[in-house]
């Protein structure tokens, strides 16, 4: 993975600086909260329900061993004692002191990382596939040019007081599992029929109260022009992006509103003369610089064929289930990827103790190159294991109860911190994800369900993505009351859509049952071994709809 | 207010009319975009140095024709969010080439000055809290810079391509 040379490691160390400046101004009451305010986001540092809340950048979900053991030390020195994994491959900790976070932030510098931008109307941290440089059908490790987007956007000086945040997503293979066409920017990697690496560049997609789907800006913008086609459209959204209205501020209103006809034409006009300049083409030198840290492990030669793990598996029956699900395919014969969930039964989903993290990392240490990804699903994942390794990988993970055999399946729930932990929340979308799990519990019936992405928000800001679940969540709040209104259908890969609202909102008492109940009518209606996204395709909301509120 | 030049706090020789006010006879005077558009000539033919001011809205592309004869361009930040004119001040400097003083007008906060200074502003209208000390601190923040900008400095990736040149040159 990537390493800081003498330029990275001084731009953190100075930004610790500079933050502990802010902080001790701040502390001295010389900076008003409002002024503050601007110094705080571009460090991840918000103000909570009842506490500030730090968000700690993990660019493109990659974490090495000795960072994990940092996060878990971090953690337990100056939180307590847990982390909670986000849908952008973040890190956040939930009730660090303000006067702590100058040293907190040392400590990350230490092991080469940093806050910035985690906040903010800026340039967000770029997020990536968790199966980066291990995916079967890759076309380049997406990391590579991820690392040179996030240097490029750090500290930006045009491009930090944008109309609002602004958020790139890079995906390298066909399936697409970053979320690109919900970014405001999604590079999609592909390959020309000469066989040369591009990009391929959506524009305006997003969630939060105008869910939308990108359009595509670039078709295949080569490698070289990459940086000056990002800051193309970049400059178009600061010079005409509305500031007049907080909800409107988004890089796909100004898409919707203007049109993608015109905002490509805008683009291309300034991409010309971007490019004319010159002085934003990235050099050759410096990709091969970033590529070597992502050069592929040094792999062993080996067969996929390990009848050991096969017959370990007919003697566990949760190593079985766990193969079935938490396991995906690897490029190189004889490995595989483990995903690991942090959604067990019952518990927040994406949170992990101090620990647990421990854990993590020394699993990674032995059997994974020292190498742990976050999923923006809230899960992590070892990207590089041996397939003869996975009994006593998934032995180690069980006996720190990381061993949950649910990724892909229902329980497997992305869920915002709702009304729990944030100030913008309407309901609690965290106590609803615990009871749905312990409704689906049963891991054969889970399995029987088949691939069903769940996910629940706790206000229309939809950080639990609700909009891209196969089944959606909304929490809203009516007249002091918490209701939940559900959407069929979304998706956030390469068919990316928004789901439909199935119709009325369910109370707090009737909303696992509503679930439950769609489920069932799915069960019912699909054929052969259908996943929910399939057969709601085929059949359409209407069937739902019927039985659904024909019960109530 | 007080005025930061070029890191020192200077007297403004300026004077900013607004609409209403009498055009004086002599001395140097900024205007607005709207009372440009509708005194240019006279505005032109005066002999003292003319500035003109953009609100955030008035895009620097309206007057890159007149930049040979203007001395100033004042941009106005409505909110110290309302990162519009970071935009037209690049622009400004590194499309249309402008030379003369480039003065940020309204609510910018001492954390900004970097971000000011990077993208051609030479010249603040300030607190007048905000000391050159201040204002130093602030600008140097950071040694090197990941991106290049309309100020002079080498980005960090011409500085490792100069490294790299040098390890291949021994």
């Amino acid at each position: 993975m990537y390493r800081y040379d003498e330029f990275d490691q001084q731009l953190v160390n100075e930004r610790v600086a500079q933050f502990r400046d802010q902080v001790t101004r701040r502390l001295a009451g010389e900076l008003s909260e409002d002024e503050f305010k601007m110094s705080r986001l571009m460090n991840g540092v918000y103000l909570q329900l009842h506490s500030y809340m730090l968000r700690i950048a993990i660019p493109y979900g990659t974490l090495s061993s000795r960072q994990v053991h940092k996060l878990a030390d971090i953690t337990r020195k100056y939180d307590k004692g847990y982390g909670h994994f986000t849908t952008r491959q973040n890190l956040q900790l939930n009730w660090p002191a303000l006067k702590d976070i100058p040293d907190l932030l040392a400590e990350l510098a230490s092991v080469e990382m940093h806050c910035i931008q985690t906040s903010g109307n800026c340039i967000r941290n770029t997020t990536s596939d968790h199966h980066a440089g291990a995916a079967p059908d890759e076309l380049e490790d997406p990391r590579v040019i991820c690392e040179v987007i996030r240097q490029w956007s750090t500290f930006h000086p045009e491009f930090s007081f944008l109309p609002r945040k602004f958020k790139i997503a890079v995906s390298a293979t066909e399936h697409d599992r970053a979320a690109i066409r919900v970014h405001d920017i999604g590079i999609q990697i592909v390959k020309n029929a000469a066989g040369e690496i591009g990009y391929e560049v959506w524009a305006g997609g997003g969630l939060g109260r105008t869910p939308i789907i990108g359009k595509k800006v670039g078709d295949f913008v080569p490698r070289e022009d990459l940086l000056a086609f990002l800051e193309s459209v970049l400059r178009v959204y600061n010079m005409f992006g509305r500031r007049d209205n907080l909800y409107k501020s988004r890089i796909k209103i100004l898409v919707h509103e203007v049109g993608a006809d015109e905002i490509r034409r805008q683009v291309a006009a300034e991409f010309k003369e971007v490019k004319a300049r010159g002085t934003l083409q990235l050099p050759e030198e410096e990709v091969a610089r970033i590529r070597k840290y992502f050069a592929p492990p040094e792999f062993e030669t080996l067969s996929d064929d390990v009848p050991e793990i096969n017959a370990a598996a007919a003697k566990d029956k949760g190593f079985a289930d766990w193969l079935k699900s938490n396991i995906s395919a690897h490029k190189q014969p004889g490995y595989t990827i483990v995903n690991i969930s942090l959604k067990p039964v019952g518990l927040t989903p994406g949170d992990c103790s101090a620990d647990q993290m421990d854990v993590v990392a020394d699993i990674a240490e032995k059997y994974a190159f020292s190498e742990i990804r976050v999923a923006h699903e809230q899960n992590l994942c070892l990207a590089h294991v041996r397939r003869k390794d996975l009994y006593e990988v998934y032995t180690a993970l069980k006996a720190a109860d990381l061993g949950t055999p649910n990724i892909g399946l229902i329980t497997d729930q992305i869920a915002c911190p709702g009304l729990d932990y944030c100030n913008l929340a309407n309901a609690r979308s965290i106590a609803i994800a615990q009871r749905l799990s312990e409704r689906f519990q049963d891991i054969e019936f889970q399995q029987k369900i088949g691939r069903l992405h769940l996910n629940t928000s706790g206000c229309i800001n939809a950080c639990g993505h609700h909009h891209v679940g196969h089944i959606g969540i909304l929490g809203v709040d009516k007249k002091g009351v918490e209701y939940y209104q559900v959407t069929l259908g979304g998706a956030a890969d390469e068919t990316a859509a928004i789901g439909d609202i199935v119709g009325p909102a369910f109370t707090e008492g009737e909303i696992v049952d509503a679930i439950d109940t769609i489920v069932k009518i799915y069960l019912d209606l699909r054929q052969g071994d259908e996943i929910f996204i399939d057969t709601y395709r085929r059949v359409g909301v209407q069937p739902f709809k019927d039985k659904l509120y024909a019960a109530h | 207010m007080q005025l930061i030049k070029d890191g020192a706090i200077i007297a403004d020789e300026w004077t900013a009319l607004a609409d209403e006010d009498a055009l004086p006879a002599t001395g140097p005077v900024i205007v607005s975009l709207d009372r440009f558009k509708l005194e240019q000539n006279l505005l032109l033919a005066r002999k003292d140095k003319l500035g003109i001011r953009l609100k955030s809205g008035e895009a620097p592309e309206q007057i890159k024709d007149f930049l040979d004869r203007l001395a100033l361009v004042a941009l106005e930040f409505p909110a110290y969010r309302n990162g519009r004119a970071f935009s037209y001040a690049y622009l400004l400097r590194e499309r249309y080439g402008f030379k003369g003083e480039l003065r940020a007008v309204g609510a910018v906060l001492r954390d900004q000055f970097n971000y000011l200074a990077r993208v051609g502003f030479d010249a603040y209208e300030v607190r007048d809290n905000i000391t050159p000390e201040i204002f130093k601190l602030s600008v140097s923040a950071f040694e090197h810079d990941y991106q290049p900008s309309a100020d002079s400095k080498p980005a960090v990736l011409s500085l490792r391509q100069r490294r790299l040149a040098a390890q291949k040159a021994t």
